[in-house]
């Protein structure tokens, strides 16, 4: 675990300015041959400058399509945003104009995406590419701007960076362009900065350096940074705060510790349970049973309900509301609400650890 | 574990690989070039040559063999036509008319295709389906009937041609370039840039536009061939450059009834769009296996 600037999540948690988004019941239907897929449904959370929070969840679960929604960019015309709010510094974006979007784009919400390979333009170099942002945010222009772009360059660590300013994506290895990507990305620098599941494609100690180099962009220019992935080691290293998404809604959300030690929802249990851990007898990964549900025919009640081990008449009726299982630690779940403390929890309740 | 900084800075020259350009790419196609450049310069510099005027007609001197034959002159290389004119002359005069309808029509219809490739790639939805049905529709209309068309009712003209033409050959591109568009769509630099802010305007211009140049280039190098030789049909049938423009189409065309008694007089004309459609192809598929062999299918 890297020691420095943040300390406990804990605590980090406790001592909270105010948000700088503050997303609130976002719901995002995307409409299919099959049926109308809830993809975003009824999401809220926030995050607070300089704070980070993973977003983590099977796919298909509404992650990526919970990011594109902060930028309204969801694939038209089969995706709609259909409701919510998404604040970012006191400012509904779902109220904004397409044209005031653009400005917020880039310049207050950065996004980086997962694939390193195809996420430059090919046809041009390094240093065209970086200039466009930089010109664009901050109207620079000449040397200055070569200057500033060599700067950003320098800012995710790599190596001569007016050198590199020349060179064309192809021959950039993946980890070096995943590093540009990030660096055009904070150009602006944005308030809040998306990372969905930027490592996937990096090996892993590039993976970890890609992680340190992102913390200390965020310490430095105090982002609030969304991560989303599945993998839960990346979480556990990197976030503060960790959403576990399930079907297009947050079934637990909670500091990372607590999260990992006393998860509340029977899902992120399972999601726990099928980590492999070194220096643990050697048994069977747990794997959760049955199918990732189908999107466009959720259960009525929790949509967990088919796949869960300590599944209740009650489950399969009525969606769970959210309940606060302590300050900071939301679960949507029957065990945990408090109208029932008499239910008898699971055969998977307990600490994961 | 946490990340040093002499860990990510990697020694300065490792990442960076130089191009490599397979060796089978670096072989020009010498007799192309050449052949295209012999009949550019011949057609830039057709006033400044020593040539007779193309159309100075002598009656004496009609159906004079080419000069290697017997009864040849020296001073009509490549003999003469029905109304004694320079065949020699008339051709180089006449790679002006081809050439010209052939960049003029190919650059016409290029930029209107692609525009409308990259409009329907981009957008989708509607706006691709009418595109694409437009341009199926554009596609099954036979581009020498659309010429006779233009000129019997407007008259035979070069501007006629070029725009009976390109009328119909925008669909091509607009169809390749569409279908070029549709798996740039799916990279990640597109969705990135317009994270980043980009308007569509940007993104066409910035992203997809430069990406397909390469295809364009290609297209545009084969399509130059195709489009000369049906400027000759429009002009062999009378359809295309009036006389007494020389243009190969009508040269051969005249030469038809005597092809028995003075072959030289089509067959010269017929050699040249021979040998220029020829060099256009060739160079063409140099460029497409050089440029990017997946685009092998076109």
């Amino acid at each position: 675990m890297p020691s420095p600037p943040v300390s406990d999540p804990d605590l980090t948690r406790a001592g909270l300015p105010r948000p700088i988004v503050d997303v609130r019941g976002l719901r995002t239907h995307i409409v299919t041959r099959w049926g109308t897929v809830k993809a975003v449904d009824g999401v809220s959370f926030q995050v607070a400058e300089g704070e980070t929070l993973g977003l983590v969840g099977e796919s298909g679960s509404g992650k990526s399509m919970t990011c594109l929604s902060l930028l309204r960019l969801v694939p038209r015309p089969a995706a709609r945003i259909l409701g919510g709010e998404v604040w970012l510094d006191g400012e509904d974006l779902l109220a904004k104009s397409e044209r005031e979007m653009r400005a917020i784009r880039g310049r207050r919400i950065g996004m980086i995406l997962q694939d390193p390979m195809s996420s430059l333009n090919p046809v041009f170099s390094i240093g065209m590419q970086m200039r466009e942002p930089v010109a664009l945010y901050h109207g620079l222009r000449g040397s200055a701007l070569a200057a500033r772009a060599a700067e950003l360059l320098a800012a995710v660590r790599i190596p001569a960076p007016a050198e590199r300013l020349r060179a064309f994506p192809h021959q950039l290895s993946g980890g070096m362009r995943q590093r540009v990507v990030g660096a055009m990305a904070i150009a602006a620098p944005p308030r809040l900065l998306i990372a969905d599941e930027p490592t996937t494609s990096l090996d892993l100690t590039i993976q970890s350096q890609y992680l340190g180099l992102l913390e200390e962009l965020q310490d430095r220019h105090r982002l609030a940074l969304v991560f989303v992935t599945h993998n839960l080691g990346i979480v556990a290293r990197i976030c503060d705060r960790v959403a576990v998404m399930y079907a297009g809604r947050i079934v637990e959300m909670g500091p990372v510790r607590r999260l990992f030690t006393r998860p509340a929802h029977p899902y992120t249990r399972a999601l726990l349970e099928s980590i492999p851990r070194l220096g643990t007898r050697a048994t069977r990964l747990t794997a959760i049973e049955g199918q990732p549900p189908d999107l466009a025919h959720l259960p009525a009640g929790c949509a967990f309900a088919p796949r869960c081990p300590s599944v209740m008449e009650r489950c399969r009726v009525e969606a769970p509301p959210e309940t606060v299982v302590e300050a900071g630690h939301v679960t949507r779940c029957w065990l945990e609400a408090p109208a029932r403390p008499g239910d008898s929890p699971g055969p998977g309740a307990g600490p994961a650890r | 574990m946490p990340a040093e900084p002499g860990v990510l800075a990697r020694p300065d020259r490792e990442a960076v690989i130089p191009i490599t350009v397979e060796r089978r790419g670096l072989r020009l196609p010498l007799f192309s070039l050449a052949m295209i450049a012999l009949f550019v310069v011949a057609a830039l510099v057709a006033p400044l040559l020593s040539l007779p005027d193309p159309t100075a007609q002598s009656l004496r001197a009609r159906f004079t063999p080419p000069a290697w034959v017997d009864g040849g002159s020296r001073e009509h290389l490549l003999g003469t036509d029905r109304l004694g004119r320079d065949l020699l002359s008339r051709i180089v005069w006449g790679a002006r008319v081809s050439l010209a309808a052939g960049v003029v029509t190919v650059l016409l219809a290029s930029a209107f295709g692609a525009a409308v490739g990259l409009a329907a790639g981009y957008y989708g939805g509607r706006v691709d389906a009418t595109l694409m049905r437009i341009t199926d529709a554009t596609l099954s209309f036979p581009v020498i009937l659309l010429a006779l068309i233009l000129a019997v009712t407007v008259g035979p003209s070069f501007t006629n041609v070029v725009i009976a033409i390109a009328v119909i050959l925008w669909a091509r591109y607009a169809r390749v370039i569409r279908g070029q568009v549709l798996t740039l769509m799916r990279l990640d630099f597109v969705a990135q840039a317009r994270l980043a802010g980009a308007g569509a305007w940007r993104i066409i211009t910035r992203h997809l536009l430069p990406n397909t140049l390469g295809t364009l280039l290609v297209l545009v190098t084969l399509q130059i061939g195709y489009v000369i030789i049906v400027e000759a049909s429009l002009s062999f049938l009378g359809a295309g450059i009036p006389p007494p423009t020389p243009a190969w189409g009508s040269m051969i065309a005249e030469g038809r009834d005597v092809v028995t008694r003075a072959w030289w007089v089509s067959l010269f004309p017929g050699l040249a769009i021979l040998l220029v459609v020829l060099a256009f192809n060739l160079l063409g598929d140099w460029l497409r296996d050089t440029f990017d062999p997946k685009l092998r299918q076109l």
